[in-house]
């Protein structure tokens, strides 16, 4: 066989990558990218509907409709966040965590996921420490499920929730409300309160930078955030040492930027997500700890000679002295427990748009 | 043993320098006569094949599968693993040693071969160069040889430590073994499902890198050059990587015997394909980034691949259907790898379907030594594959001979159908009705 004839280069024309699929269920929330502009208006409009609403009224919504919550990790927030929405629209909701059911005797997602189904499950709320599991579970079950975070992947409801929190400070009402709102913004009745915002368009955020800080590399947090805000018109920049937070993060999405330097981040932000290091997944990695609050620490100088108007947020759990000082946790600038608020009301427009929504089209081949 | 005679078939035989219209009688399993149409000599009484209108070639030869046998019949059993080679056109299959246990005796490497096992085509075992493929102690290969072992590998569990590794090289090149290694650093690859890269962190999961795959034959072809007195022969499996791929350049250009092949996947997939957890696309090496497979193409394009091999791997559907980091690596390939080369190498990409051949034929036997195979001169194996080149079809993995359908290529269309598969003078394989037994239901309604 002739070797030796001169390499051929030429444009090469390889199979395509097929498009990624849809979820399969209309009520499904996987991916923070899965949601369109209207539909996330129509979610924040919801949540503030739903928060409202008077509790013995909202029960009606969703009584008796049955809503697993399956949990292969341990959760305060996000656990007792969805109970509580799916409760306060009168769903009936079982808890089944790793450590309390066949999971611990080899059971497998699948397995897991059809038993809940044949037991009446008409929506499940998974908690997964694999990233992609909740794709799996969709796929094997037909059932709406709502991604309550998986392994490193995302956590479509805490970016909601985050919006949420962030958008009456951030976006001017004007801006994005329709204008009969913005005039009634004016009206004694509003003037009270912040004005909910419940429409998002490209430009919502246009002009905002928000910092994402710490461990990046780990957070499904910060995945779903620099998902969903840079298609709201915002400036995403992460923050974090080379160890938690690899260059090519920065390739995960339009709007995204790094900053190692953590006082010029904050010099640029209007608001700041303070992340864990998430010692459980960090898989031998060291770090040294001294070093990374010297660099990464928000303390209360740090905050008041670099942005002293910045929204501090932070998706819990919070290792005081670790990412943030106590001071700056409590502190006025800090919006942690509006962030905790927010997510059930969020998860009320969640779950409710899990099981209202129409039958499956069969989005995925 | 009855002759068998195919006739009118356009015979390309790339290690004989044959590409023309050519009769062919096969008797007592080995190639008899080749002539022009219609001039065959000793023809009486064959069973004639009409090859009009198809291509006839030596069988193909997939120097890297695993049967899962002895141990995980379940996955695959000798005999369905080779059904689906014989469907995909293969005569020939190398089967790996990470079976249950793993295949470092004699007494293993004769079992795979056994008439008992019911092979549809001819296996030739690869037996472990360690002692159960722990890397610690190499095994008597010269014992494994006469057994019917054609290689040498810890596929799956690279030898890592250099003095086991270069022991390895020189103990095989003692017995013209080669030695073929699946190059990977583990130490840099725990928890790692997929390529390394902007996919996989936005899919949240832990990669490969390339420098895995790279330092380890870096390190491999330093100990060839070393051992450069004996002979040493290195074939890297399934590379995946463009770095891999230099360094094999480069000991080419030193003179050193060092080689490789390259999966369908790696030539046609990225690291996208995997979707959204997509645990069909998952294998180790994993998909690499378009510029890595935009390197396969090249490397095979120029001639620096010196054959195409599968990595055959099948796994049970319930092993699949779990968490992208809990599924096992593998997919299946036997009977893909013609249809997709010839779709795309040969005709998208314009490699001459004689160079083809060659990486699927009789590059992979020259690395086996298998002596009478990849060829069809007169006095070979009658090991022959019959398929129409021109027709397009596709592929149904629920239609798979195989014990197991983990394949990304479910629904692809394949160009290039078999239409016999002939082992030595047996038709292992037949995607048609035979004349035979036309006439005779003919004749008996």
């Amino acid at each position: 066989m002739n070797r030796s004839a001169t390499p051929t280069r030429r444009q090469l024309h390889p199979p395509p990558v097929p498009a990624l699929p849809f979820p399969y269920h209309p009520g499904s929330l996987l991916s923070a990218s899965d949601l369109s502009l209207d539909e996330i208006s129509h979610i924040l409009k919801r949540a503030t509907a739903l928060e409202n609403q008077n509790p013995l009224t909202r029960d009606r919504i969703l009584s008796k409709r049955r809503v697993a919550l399956l949990f292969y990790e341990s959760s305060t927030r996000t656990r007792t966040s969805f109970e509580l929405a799916a409760k306060g629209l009168g769903a009936d909701t079982t808890l089944i965590s790793s450590l309390s059911s066949s999971i611990e005797k080899g059971e497998s997602l699948k397995d897991t996921g059809l038993t809940l189904r044949a037991l009446g499950a008409e929506a499940i709320i998974l908690r997964h420490n694999s990233s992609g599991a909740p794709w799996l579970l969709e796929a094997e079950t037909r059932l709406p499920v709502l991604n309550a975070g998986d392994g490193m992947h995302e956590h479509p409801t805490q970016a909601l929730l985050d919006l949420r929190t962030i958008l009456p400070p951030l976006a001017p009402a004007t801006k994005t409300c329709h204008p009969e709102r913005a005039q009634r913004v004016e009206g004694p009745a509003s003037s009270v309160t912040t004005p909910a915002i419940d429409q998002v368009t490209p430009e919502t955020l246009a002009g905002v930078t928000i910092t994402i800080v710490g461990d990046i590399q780990h957070s499904r947090v910060a995945r779903s955030n620099m998902l969903l805000l840079p298609r709201l018109g915002a400036r995403v920049l992460l923050c974090g040492p080379k160890e938690l937070l690899p260059e090519l993060a920065a390739q995960a999405g339009p709007g995204i930027t790094i900053e190692r330097n953590f006082e010029a981040a904050l010099r640029q932000s209007q608001a700041v997500m303070m992340l864990r290091i998430q010692a459980e997944r960090l898989a031998g990695l060291q770090l040294d700890l001294e070093e990374y609050k010297a660099n990464y620490q928000l303390t209360g100088p740090r905050l008041a000679a670099q942005a002293p108007t910045v929204i501090v947020m932070h998706p819990g759990p919070i290792i005081r002295g670790l990412e943030v000082t106590a001071g700056v946790a409590d502190g006025p600038q800090s919006v942690i427990l509006e962030q905790v608020t927010n997510g059930v009301a969020i998860r009320m427009a969640v779950v409710e748009r899990a099981l209202t929504a129409e039958n499956p089209q069969g989005g995925r081949a | 043993m009855t002759a068998l005679v195919i006739r009118g078939g356009h015979l390309i035989d790339p290690a004989a320098g044959l590409d023309a219209l050519k009769d062919i009688l096969l008797k007592d399993g080995h190639v008899a006569e080749i002539a022009s149409p219609g001039k065959l000599k000793q023809s009486n009484g064959a069973e004639v094949l009409d090859a009009t209108g198809l291509t006839v070639a030596p069988g193909l030869i997939d120097m890297h599968v695993h049967l899962r046998e002895p141990g995980q019949g379940y996955k695959e059993t000798i005999a369905t693993g080779t059904a689906a080679a014989a469907a995909g056109g293969f005569t020939g299959v190398a089967a790996m040693p990470n079976t249950r246990p793993v295949n470092d005796s004699p007494e293993i490497t004769r079992w795979m071969q056994s008439a008992e096992r019911a092979a549809a085509i001819r296996v030739f075992p690869i037996a472990a160069a360690t002692r159960g493929s722990k890397g610690e102690a190499i095994n008597d290969f010269a014992a494994l040889k006469s057994a019917g072992a054609v290689a040498v590998s810890d596929d799956g569990l690279p030898i890592l430590k250099d003095a086991i590794m270069r022991e390895t090289l020189s103990a095989a090149a003692r017995v013209g073994l080669s030695v073929i290694q699946h190059a990977e650093d583990t130490r840099m690859t725990q928890g790692a499902s997929m390529n390394a890269g902007a996919t996989a962190f936005r899919l949240g999961l832990r990669g490969f890198t390339n420098e895995a795959e790279s330092s380890i034959v870096e390190r491999d072809i330093r100990l060839v050059q070393e051992l450069r007195d004996a002979r040493a022969h290195l074939h890297v499996a399934h590379i995946s990587t463009a770095a891999a791929l230099a360094a094999v350049r480069q000991a080419r250009r030193n003179g050193l015997r060092v080689t490789c092949e390259v999966a369908p996947h790696h030539f046609l997939l990225t690291d996208e394909h995997v979707g959204l957890y997509n645990t069909n696309a998952k294998m180790c090496p994993p998909l690499r980034s378009a510029a890595d497979r935009d390197a396969m193409i090249e490397a095979i394009l120029d001639g620096v691949v010196d054959a195409i091999a599968t990595d055959h791997a099948p796994h049970a559907v319930h092993e699949k259907e779990v968490e992208f980091e809990n599924a096992p690596n593998g997919i299946t390939g036997l009977e893909t790898a013609l249809g997709l080369s010839l779709r795309w190498l040969h005709k998208e990409w314009k490699l001459p379907l004689g160079r083809v051949l060659s990486l699927l034929s009789a590059q992979p036997a020259a690395l086996l030594n298998l002596k009478g195979r990849g060829t069809l001169t007169v006095g070979s194996f009658a090991d022959v594959v019959v398929f129409d080149p021109k027709a397009e079809w596709t592929y149904n993995a629920r239609e798979t001979r195989s014990k197991s359908r983990n394949t990304p290529f479910d629904g692809w269309t394949m160009q290039g159908k078999v239409r016999w598969t002939i082992s030595e003078g047996r038709i292992a394989y037949s995607s048609v009705v035979s004349p035979m037994s036309i006439s005779q239901n003919g004749l008996s309604s």
